[in-house]
């Protein structure tokens, strides 16, 4: 999936070696204590349960590279739910429209909090604390006295993650997605190759493109073995595949590095830092507020309670385990997916056990520990090494 | 090769960034480019004239590999938007290699090089953008000696090539190694033109402090020695 080692900013020098070695080693635990852990019906639940808090952790990724953070997204989230349930349930608006609606209450909201931040000054941290409260607070008061509000359990909405996808549209989005890469792989290592540069052996390419298809057809056929693709996993995805793309081959991704590598550098280079910055907080307040839409869509309602819980710490968390920095600059997209398996894998993991939600607190907070180190360490290491030769 | 020198906070920086349009200019005074006068109220004006600027602290960005920073604000695209990194890579050999520089991967984070690469990458990015004049703000003030020389060849390939460079400094040894001119600022104002060539060391220094009666000339008279061992001082 990440690609091409020596052509994109990294997200770390271990790269994400540590994360899949985690998540194999999760598996392998799991399934001793309780064999059901890796059954497909287990591991296709996962993919949905993940697709919620997954998107939100897309948006605080973009906000991390930022070498910024944003703790409304929960609260963002719980706002988009109240608005949609609000005017899809109170209000008998067709449920697309309220989805429309729930998503750009997000987008406003973010590029407020973008604006206070870029044009106003005030650390990004507080911004959003305040936001943390306030849109909460907003949230509450939409419900009016009402504890929850249900949605259609058949409609758009529900939908939205009970739509499972037959065998063959998996196979052919794993086919589609492995010809494309391996399509542009061999475009751009064919011209560098004609511009003189060096490139990558066919052999290479071909195996990589193979490193990529096992784990997508691997994938495909297991959630096959029940239901087929959830289409909440492929949004999900789809998301996080968009992301990376405008993260590594755009001039706006690649302004929003220089931004999180260093604000002063990219404004001399003449990059608005100010709009990036309000884009990005509109961003990721737009896929938490697509996250609220899926946690609705998965409980058929939206309560007081909803994104006020533990998804704002686990979506950072998951970012962070995911292999994104918290010193900015340094991460990627997949971050978003591959610490979101590690987190979900956990709590899934952990309820077959019927354990406590206790005890799923303390695992994930000692995961997260581990990962900030090696996030620090590897900083260190890289900070010690520039100045080695100066 | 013009130098610009000055004792801390004679206003060398300011004039660099107001030349540069990175700082508005106070009143009073004119910029003329090719003898006709010029607004300059952002950098964008500098960069559209021909001039680029490299400041003491480089601005470099630490996570981008050198491709992305020699391009930074300056990509080249394949379609809008959509970064040609091929096209980059191959500009930023060919740039490399017309200054003489090698380093041998690059796609390494620019926190990975030493001083030196990173002020001639830094110098490097200038070039880019077709400048007619290189602003370079104390371009060997951190370095250490292999890497002052480094550097030094390569303002030297600068000027070979038919650029004007401004060489902000305080390192005299610098200045006389490679200017043709030397421009004194003292307090703002500017306290004398020089060639190189035909000025001594003291009449520089005077013009810097202001008096020929000065604790540099002092010091050179007590210990009776000429301007090399002052030079060493440095």
């Amino acid at each position: 999936m990440a690609q091409g080692p020596a052509t994109q900013p990294q997200g770390g020098e271990l790269g994400a070696a540590p994360v899949i070695v985690g998540l194999l080693l999760i598996a392998v635990v799991f399934q001793s204590m309780n064999d059901r852990f890796l059954s497909p019906q287990n591991l296709s639940n996962l993919t949905v349960q993940i697709a919620a808090i997954g998107l939100m952790t897309t948006g605080v990724i973009m906000v991390l590279l930022l070498g910024e953070i944003d703790l409304s997204i929960g609260s963002v989230a719980g706002l988009s739910a109240g608005v949609l349930a609000v005017l899809a349930v109170r209000h008998g608006w067709s449920e697309w429209a309220a989805v429309g609606a729930a998503v750009a209450v997000g987008l406003l909201v973010g590029l407020l909090h973008g604006f206070v931040f870029a044009k106003m000054g005030v650390p990004a941290f507080v911004v959003t604390l305040a936001g943390l409260l306030g849109w909460q607070g907003v949230h509450l008061y939409l419900m009016g006295g009402d504890g929850s509000i249900n949605t259609s359990s058949s409609g758009a909405i529900a939908m939205l993650t009970q739509t499972y996808f037959v065998p063959v549209v998996g196979w052919f989005l794993v086919l589609l997605a492995v010809g494309l890469y391996l399509l542009s792989v061999l475009v751009v290592e064919g011209r560098r190759r004609s511009a003189g540069l060096p490139y990558k052996p066919l052999a290479e390419v071909l195996f990589r493109t193979l490193l990529l298809s096992l784990p997508l057809a691997g994938g495909v056929w297991v959630l096959n073995q029940y239901k087929g693709v959830p289409l909440a996993f492929l949004i999900f995805v789809g998301f996080v595949v968009v992301l990376d793309l405008v993260l590594r081959k755009t001039r706006y991704g690649r302004m929003v590095y220089a931004v999180g590598g260093s604000s002063e550098a990219a404004r001399r280079a003449g990059i608005n830092v100010d709009l990036i910055r309000i884009s990005v907080f509109g961003i990721a307040s737009t896929l938490a507020a697509l996250g609220g839409v899926m946690l609705v869509s998965r409980n058929f309602a939206a309560s007081v309670s909803t994104g006020g819980g533990a998804e704002l710490m686990m979506a950072i968390a998951a970012a962070v385990i995911g292999g994104t920095s918290l010193f900015g600059g340094r991460g990627n997209a997949y971050s978003a997916l591959l610490g979101g398996l590690v987190l979900g894998a956990i709590t899934s993991g952990l309820l077959l056990l019927q354990m406590d939600t206790s005890v799923r607190f303390m695992i994930t907070a000692a995961v997260l520990l581990i990962a900030v180190v090696l996030d620090a360490v590897s900083r260190r290491g890289r900070r010690t090494h520039a100045r080695g030769g100066a | 090769m013009v130098a610009l020198l000055g004792d801390n906070g004679a206003g060398k920086s300011t004039l660099v960034k107001v030349i540069a349009g990175a700082h508005p200019a106070d009143s009073g005074g004119t910029v003329l480019w090719d003898g006709t006068p010029v607004t300059i109220g952002a950098p964008a004006d500098a960069q559209r004239l021909g001039i680029a600027t490299i400041y003491q602290d480089l601005a470099l960005c630490d996570n981008l590999d050198i491709v992305g920073n020699l391009f930074l604000g300056n990509e080249r695209l394949h379609f809008p938007g959509t970064l040609d990194e091929v096209e980059m890579e191959r500009r930023a050999v060919e740039l490399l290699d017309s200054l003489s520089v090698s380093i041998p991967d690059l796609r390494i984070p620019v926190a990975a090089l030493s001083g030196g690469q990173r002020q001639i990458i830094a110098i490097a990015r200038s070039l880019l953008g077709q400048p007619r004049v290189v602003m370079l703000d104390e371009p060997t003030a951190a370095l250490g000696v292999a890497q002052t020389a480094q550097v030094l060849d390569l303002i030297e390939r600068l000027r070979d090539q038919g650029l004007g460079v401004v060489l902000i400094s305080h390192n005299m040894a610098d200045v006389r190694a490679v200017a043709d001119r030397a421009v004194v600022l003292r307090l703002g104002r500017n306290a004398g033109d020089f060639p190189i060539a035909s000025t001594s060391y003291e009449e520089i220094v005077a013009a810097i402090t202001g008096a020929s009666d000065n604790p540099v000339t002092r010091r050179s008279t007590r210990t009776g020695s000429s301007a090399t061992a002052t030079k060493d001082k440095e």
